[in-house]
């Protein structure tokens, strides 16, 4: 089974913090990870390997220290890494981000599966995978919990909000995965050890002579940032006092009953 | 995430403390308080280290082992033992182990022995006998030489992993008239028939590592399962415990770590006199101390294993990294309780453990008083 | 499709099991408020087995038009049918401007629409707004995990698209003897087209528990809960309110509540009329999960928690004190 895996490194959003005088973001600092469901990703894709045999390829779009993710997929088991970089993609939203992508898996193909997160913890869109299968033209299957061959069709099981469906289809096919997909495997030593000796292939848009190139980066984006801005968090709740657990409990639900809550 | 940074570690140690760090905090560390009550480590725990590849770090690539220096092999104990050395011996006890037999036994042994533990296996080191700890050389356990087969009768105390293990290195006389010349090592599998696992000992500390008594009952074994030639097994075994010398104190280092992190992030909290009690002097003197000792005996640890991997014997330097750092383990624990005041001595809180576990440091794998006997007799053979 | 052609405002009314869902009502809602805007109709369309619900709905929250979509192949949600009969509609009635619910489904539709169409999509929108000059939507959205909060613009292409979370908006006021005009359309997803089929359907086993992206109260955990145990007290609390329990990501980590039970940027978010946050810290990551909630009570022992910075109602104290004599407070008055 040929399998390629889009990951992407994201600041640690956990670790993010706002800077109270400029109101920004801070970013200095703060590490870098393999974005959380893309590891979920890359663990549904080393089990299908573990399973029905084949490749794990594992491409990047980002700047060069992406190459960190990339290892770090290497060193969880991937065969085979891709940095997609260049100046021209630079400034691409979901839109151009999918399109590149999907030129890159053009040419490293064809696959089996693709798979991807179901959302990057930086951009939250949840866009980029899905709208890659459009560009593709593949089956999307998203919120994927598990995918499974069985004879010449695939089953994969899929979350949504109201329960879980069971849906039967065909190769080729693009999924995503979530945090309730599967829990990724750690590194091996050998494995890390040899990931960070790997070369890791770039491509860059000189590889992609058949892409349309307005439909990368800033001007092949049809949607643009027109202002960013940091949450007011402006506290002024009422602080309930009381010498008692109970007769703060009353005091709260009082408040409550007044103002029409309860 | 406070990071030790006295060691000048490159990008790949690095990287693989950082791996083994994030395992252990996640995968081992929620498990250690309960599995320390019960003194047992669920087998489950086991798996992440395997899989991970935490038996075979030192051993080389051709058997299996991921080849790696004993520097950076320590390093890593030494990381291991900040969530639990019960745990962290458990793979050091088990690597040592085979380590020897591929120095000491033939290329034939040395796989056998590889492919028992490579799938996820565990070792033991079947040495210690009730009457013969410090004095090795009056063990009893024998091994009778009948046609092509030794029988192999005896009883070992004080196993790690004795249980757990599916095979030893066991050490019996062949020659039982003539002292230490009279050992021989020997291969056993844990399930030959005759071996019995021994009651499992309730310790004071490392409960995690499993503990317990051998028992050689008519074991039979085939001549080929001889570690070296007939009598030399004193001398695979004093080899082994200057390996695994080293390897004890980095798991030392990792408690006194531990400690020293856990009573600064508590003195940090911890407000007496409207005052977090890390601005009290005497707190401070504590701390500081601490922070002497642990640093010093990392960096002590580190150089005798760069010694070793540079092929040195480590016959002094091994004893006295041993000696040194195992008593400042004593005195930095023992202060860690005693900054968290009440709250040390409850086992609600991390502290009263890591004092626990270290005691035995201080006697295995060679007593201090051994140890230090060790140092003079080759001081003394040093300046003649 | 063009600027000068495209007009009207979109709303998906996404639909299960023949019943509208909440969410396509909702932004009937902040449709009108963009059509009025706009100065264009606000219609909402339709693709689904049983439709009759839905276009009831539809007319009793305001829809100018209603378009539908009914067919066999829309039974249940596929990319491949959904997306070839919203395509088609698109096609010939070239909207300006559609939204759709950031629901697992509405998202996947959305970016299939989105590029097939060669236009602009912005998820999770929190809150709209239209530029009068341009007629451009100012879709805002959360970033970087609920730290960062986007303005996001679709200027230079048509239709511009943005999904929006469920239970950001309130549904508006029914207007009861609205009529809109109804068209349906005979739309045929060939069976060629449609690559996926579901074999079954599992409800989620809520063991008669509602569901917390629904509940009207929700009693929730996080890190001082301090064990899986411990959530039996709020699960007193939420029964006697008539809600439901739910928790930080923290105790999904500790494995002491399941994924389906975290509010949060990777887990859902909700908007109930009351939430109770019982020893959460407040993380922007957390927040960003319940920020819409119509009251916040926070219950905390450590006074400097970011949580009381959202909370209206503050209480420094011990959960495990405070919960109890709630809950026992509730009872004595439901009594009498």
């Amino acid at each position: 089974m040929n399998i390629v895996v889009c990951i992407k490194q994201v600041p640690d959003t956990t670790e993010i913090k706002i800077d109270p005088i400029k109101n920004t973001l801070i970013r200095t600092g703060v590490p870098s990870i393999m974005n959380p469901f893309d590891k979920n990703a890359l663990e549904t894709g080393l089990q299908l390997k573990d399973n029905y045999g084949g490749k794990v390829t594992v491409i990047s779009m980002g700047p060069a220290q992406a190459q960190a993710v990339l290892r770090e997929a290497l060193s969880m088991g991937a065969d085979k890494a891709y940095l997609v970089t260049d100046r021209a993609f630079g400034g691409s939203d979901t839109y151009a981000t999918s399109y590149i992508l999907s030129q890159a898996i053009k040419k490293l193909g064809p696959f089996d599966v693709i798979l991807g997160g179901k959302q990057a913890i930086d951009g939250d869109t949840g866009q980029t995978a899905p709208s890659i299968a459009e560009h593709l033209n593949a089956v999307r299957l998203t919120h994927i919990l598990d995918v499974k061959v069985s004879g010449d069709k695939i089953i994969a099981r899929r979350q949504v909000e109201e329960g879980t469906e069971v849906i039967e289809t065909s190769l080729p096919v693009l999924c995503t995965a979530t945090k309730e997909s599967n829990k990724p495997r750690y590194a091996t030593i050998k494995r890390k050890i040899a990931s960070l000796k790997a070369e890791i292939s770039i491509i860059t848009l000189a590889d992609l002579p058949h892409a349309d190139t307005t439909k990368m980066g800033l001007k092949g984006s049809p949607t643009k940032v027109r202002k960013t801005f940091t949450p007011q968090r402006t506290a002024n709740g009422v602080t309930i006092e009381g010498s008692s657990p109970a007769e703060i409990a009353e005091t709260l639900l009082n408040k409550l009953v007044e103002a029409k809550i309860l | 995430m406070v990071n030790n940074m006295s060691l000048l570690y490159t990008e790949e140690q690095k990287e693989l403390l950082a791996l083994v760090r994030e395992m252990a905090e996640h995968e081992i560390k929620p498990f250690v308080q309960s599995a320390d009550e019960k003194g047992e480590c669920p087998k489950e725990l086991f798996k992440w280290g395997f899989d991970m590849g935490l038996h075979m770090l030192e051993i080389p690539e051709e058997y299996g082992g991921a080849g790696l220096s004993y520097e950076t092999t320590a390093m890593i104990f030494e990381e291991l033992a900040k969530v639990d050395a019960g745990y962290a011996i458990s793979f050091v006890t088990t690597f040592v182990a085979l380590r020897n037999v591929i120095l000491a036994g033939s290329k034939e042994q040395g796989r056998y022995f590889a492919e028992k533990i490579a799938p996820g296996g565990f070792a033991a080191f079947a040495l210690t006998e009730p009457n013969a700890g410090s004095d090795p050389a009056a063990m009893r356990a024998t091994a009778v030489s009948d046609g092509d087969e030794y029988i192999l009768n005896g009883t070992k105390t004080f196993i790690t992993n004795g249980a757990l293990s599916d095979v030893f290195v066991g050490f019996f006389k062949t020659d039982p008239a003539t002292g230490h010349r009279g050992i021989s090592a020997f291969i056993v599998d844990a399930d030959a028939p005759g071996v019995t696992v021994g009651a499992h000992e309730n310790k004071m500390g490392l409960r995690l590592s499993n503990t317990t008594d051998l028992i050689f009952d008519n074991v039979r074994v085939n001549a080929s399962a001889m570690v070296g030639p007939a009598g030399s097994g004193f001398k695979l075994a004093l080899n082994a415990l200057n390996l695994s010398r080293a390897f004890v104190a980095t798991m030392a280092v990792g408690i006194m770590q531990r400690a020293l992190d856990e009573s600064v992030k508590y003195a940090k909290e911890r407000k007496q006199f409207n005052t977090p009690i890390i601005k009290f002097q005497m707190v401070q003197q504590m701390l500081a101390d601490m922070a002497i000792k642990t640093e010093a005996s990392r960096c002590l640890v580190n150089n005798t294993m760069k010694m070793m991997d540079r092929g040195s014997l480590v016959q002094k330097e091994g004893a006295i990294c041993k000696t040194f750092v195992s008593d400042c383990a004593q005195e930095v624990t023992s202060n860690a309780v005693q900054i968290f005041g009440g709250y040390g001595y409850s086992k609600e809180y991390p502290v009263e453990k890591l004092m626990r576990d270290c005691k035995v440091f201080q006697i295995f794998e060679g007593t201090n008083q051994i140890q230090r006997m060790t140092i003079a007799n080759v001081l003394d053979r040093e300046y003649s | 499709m063009s600027f000068e052609t495209c007009k009207d405002v979109w709303v998906l009314i996404e639909c299960f099991r023949g019943q509208p869902k909440n969410v396509g009502l909702e932004l009937l809602g902040q449709g009108r408020k963009l059509a009025e805007s706009l100065q264009q109709e606000l219609c909402a369309v339709i693709i689904a087995k049983d439709v009759d619900e839905a276009v009831k709905a539809s007319g009793l929250y305001g829809a100018d038009k209603v378009y539908v979509v009914k067919g066999e192949e829309y039974e249940n949600y596929s990319a491949d049918a959904y997306g070839y009969a919203f395509l088609e509609l698109c096609r010939k009635y070239q909207p300006n401007t559609i939204l759709v619910g950031a629901t697992v489904n509405g998202r996947d539709l959305g970016s299939k629409i989105a590029v097939s169409l060669r236009t602009g999509l912005t998820a999770d929108c929190t809150a709209l707004s239209v530029d009068e000059k341009t007629g451009d939507v100012v879709w805002e959205r959360p970033a970087f995990g609920g730290n960062l909060y986007a303005q996001i613009l679709c200027s230079e292409t048509r239709p511009q698209m943005g999904t929006c979370r469920p239970g950001a908006f309130k549904k508006p006021e029914p207007v009861p003897d609205n009529r809109p005009k109804l068209i349906y359309e005979d739309i045929k997803t060939p069976a060629a087209a449609i690559r996926t089929r579901v074999i079954e359907f599992i409800e989620a086993c809520e063991d008669n528990d509602i569901r917390i992206d629904e509940a009207e109260v929700i009693v929730s955990g996080g890190r001082a809960m301090k064990s899986g145990e411990n959530f039996v007290l709020l699960k007193e609390l939420a029964d006697v309110l008539g809600g439901t329990v739910g928790c930080s990501r923290a105790a999904v980590d500790a494995g002491w509540m399941p994924q389906s039970k975290q509010v949060g940027q990777t887990g859902s978010t909700v908007s109930p009329k009351l939430y109770v946050a019982c020893g959460i810290s407040g993380a922007v990551q957390h927040v960003a999960g319940m920020s819409e909630s119509d009251t916040i009570v926070a219950i905390n022992k450590d006074e400097t928690a970011p949580i009381f910075e959202v909370a209206d109602y503050c209480i420094v104290g011990d959960l495990f004190e405070i919960i109890p004599a709630l809950t026992k407070e509730l009872r004595a008055r439901n009594q009498s």
